[in-house]
């Protein structure tokens, strides 16, 4: 078990930098995921602490260890990819076996590993097909399976479910939990989507355009971001956003009302998960507006309400809820719901 | 017409109307079937005619192989097999052999040399690599004949001539563009991440050449492994360039040795001996052509 280090780490293919300085300390032993709309740079990290990819600047150390210049077989961590890049002439014995053979392990040393692993990932009947007889639910378990066996300090995992079919990759990933408890391995876990993050990480770091937004446990995420990416980016639904102009310590918002808050003059931002937006309920802003969209999931709804100004605003309702296109609906927001951002978008303390 | 009646059928008879136009459907297949069948036996009966003709010539006496155009000796002369194989001065066993020694070295030559500079192209990085790519394409579009006199010098001063070394040598350089080229197409389009995994698992540039991407090409490498084996054993010019003493000479050239101008052409024994001489071939063909289909099961890409 190893945590990893990354100081001022840059990647730039060409002239073009896809990563710009990334610092980030993965502690021994913790689910870190790295969560990022595509291109954010988020697998490219993840290929730069596997060896895969060359660093362009910065240093990247798993335990005390700086690595840069040691090669991917030598870091001691192992990888799941995204297609399994199980070796498709070899049967699944073969494929778990292949690593610890190049490694001249002893031959029962190799059968105890490959025996354990296919006990914990239930493959054991599978162990003499190839690949391609396999589902992806099975492919899957092998991928993790050839990574089990090399006991490595540090898990890399690059969208390991996004193969999978839904009702699949949540049973995946509470596979992936149990695996994460039972081993207690570092493990860095690639992915886009952010239900994934939320559910297994112990921490995770958003990345956009190459820079790291916020590093946090996800309960700090959802309820504190620090701006505005990270605000929209987590949570499903979307936050909504309002923005609005600030002077002399009050802020006036269409359709909601005013707010006094502690920010300079200038425009400011503010954002209102959507479960928080209370309809017919009570708080400092409030509006009352048109259904234009119910969303109805079973145990709950979303109701895209329109406002005077014609901007909408994403709530969540009980499923049992009777509202229905076209009603007239008040909507209320209480103060300490808000997340105020700056121009910037930087998040502003809550506290007027 | 007909969909005028479907239309207006009432719909209570849908089972009917559903029997009545796949009845339809099922004559009008029947009739395209037979039609392109006959087509296609037709054109292959052009293309097999004159192999047949070959056959069927080997087992004529000498008088009757330009007399007519039969398929069907009148009488078997299978004394042309044996009188053929022993028809020179030096007997076809040595001819044979030669053929297989020369094709054979060349085959694994071929495929070594070239895939190991097909994976370079494919998967290494160095230097100038699009512009040495680019240099072997061009190689393709030189014709033998221009580069055979400069060769035949090289060689030459190598004091190589008379010998199978021109032969054998350069097929162990990677000189075949072509069967680069294949293969760098063959090896580009197997997914990098098995290269990452192997990476990971502790492999080698060459062990992942080894492990991984040689065994997931045989169908690109038993392609090039039949088209080397037919243009080896084929080859007529480079065995008559360098090779000088009887005993040495290969098929080809052994059966351009039946045409003497002081003697009566042995027509018979020629083509008995062409005919013997094409079996080779066929049964490399057939045992590697198994290999491409077994090869694109396997590997499970396709």
């Amino acid at each position: 078990m190893a945590g990893v280090t990354l100081s001022e780490v840059r990647k730039a293919y060409g002239g073009l930098e896809v990563i710009h300085g990334v610092d980030l300390e993965v502690t021994p032993g913790e689910f870190l995921v790295l969560v990022g709309p595509s291109g954010c740079g988020k697998s490219t990290l993840l290929r730069m602490i596997a060896g895969l990819e060359e660093i362009t600047d910065g240093t990247i150390a798993i335990g005390d260890r700086i690595v840069n210049d040691v090669p991917a077989s030598q870091r001691i961590l192992s990888m799941v990819f995204q297609s399994y890049a199980l070796y498709p002439h070899m049967s699944v014995r073969k494929n778990l076996a292949f690593g610890l053979t190049n490694l001249r392990m002893p031959r029962p040393e190799i059968e105890r590993r490959v025996a354990e692993a296919a006990r914990i990932l239930q493959i054991g009947e599978l162990m003499e097909r190839k690949p391609r007889q396999l589902s992806g639910g099975q492919k899957q378990r092998v991928a993790i399976g050839r990574a089990i066996v090399r006991e490595p300090q540090l898990f890399l995992f690059d969208e390991p479910l996004s193969n999978l079919d839904a009702e699949l990759r949540v049973q995946m990933r509470v596979e992936l939990a149990n695996l994460y408890n039972r081993l207690g391995t570092t493990m860095i876990y690639v992915t886009h989507d952010q239900v994934e993050a939320m559910t297994m990480a112990t921490r995770i770091a958003v990345l956009s355009k190459g820079n790291v937004e916020q590093v946090g446990t996800p309960y700090e995420l959802y309820n504190f971001p620090r701006n505005r990416f990270v605000a929209t980016f987590i949570g499903s639904p979307k936050m909504n956003m309002i923005d609005a102009v600030a002077t002399s310590g009050t802020a006036a918002f269409d359709d909601l009302g005013a707010l006094p808050i502690a920010a300079a003059d200038g425009p400011v931002s503010i954002g209102v998960r959507p479960e928080q937006v209370a309809i017919g309920g009570e708080g400092e802003l409030t509006a009352e507006g048109t259904v234009s969209l119910v969303e109805y999931l079973g145990s709950e709804i979303f109701v895209h309400v329109r406002l005077a100004s014609g901007r909408t605003l994403l709530a969540k309702a009980d499923g049992k809820a009777p509202h229905k296109l076209g009603d007239r609906l008040p909507v209320a927001i209480r103060r300490e719901n808000l997340h105020l951002f700056d121009a910037a978008g930087l998040a502003l303390p809550r506290a007027a | 017409m007909a969909d005028a009646t479907l239309a207006a059928a009432p719909l209570s008879n849908t089972r009917e109307i559903a029997r009545a136009i796949w009845a339809e459907k099922a004559k009008r297949a029947r009739r395209a079937a037979l039609l392109k069948h006959l087509f296609l036996i037709g054109c292959s009966l052009i293309m097999i005619y004159p192999l047949l003709w070959m056959v069927a010539s080997s087992l004529k006496p000498n008088n009757q192989i330009f007399g007519d155009l039969s398929l069907w000796p009148s009488e078997f002369r299978w004394d042309n097999y044996t009188s053929g194989w022993n028809g020179m001065s030096v007997s076809f066993s040595t001819f044979f052999a030669n053929s297989l020694f020369v094709t054979v070295l060349s085959v694994i030559g071929n495929v070594l040399s070239c895939s190991f500079a097909a994976y370079a192209f494919a998967r290494l990085e160095f230097t100038g690599k699009n512009i040495w790519f680019a240099l072997m394409m061009m190689t393709l579009m030189i014709p033998y004949h221009v580069v055979l006199i400069p060769q035949y010098l090289t060689f030459l001063n190598l004091g190589w001539v008379d010998t199978y070394l021109p032969l054998i040598v350069p097929q162990f350089l990677a000189g075949d563009a072509f069967f680069i080229f294949l293969m760098v197409q063959f090896f580009r389009q197997l997914p990098r991440e098995l290269d990452e995994a192997a990476m990971i698992d502790g492999c080698s540039a060459f062990k992942i050449y080894w492990a991984i991407i040689m065994p997931l090409s045989i169908p690109a490498i038993a392609t090039a492994a039949i088209f080397s084996f037919i243009w080896t054993w084929d080859d007529f010019l480079g065995p008559l360039v360098y090779l000088n003493d009887v005993k040495d000479y290969t098929v080809p050239l052994a059966l351009r040795m039946f045409n003497s101008q002081d003697s009566v052409t042995q027509y018979g024994q020629m083509f008995a001996m062409s005919v013997l001489s094409i079996l080779p071939i066929f049964v490399f063909f057939i045992i590697f052509q198994r290999l491409i289909i077994r090869g694109i099961a396997m590997s499970g890409l396709k």
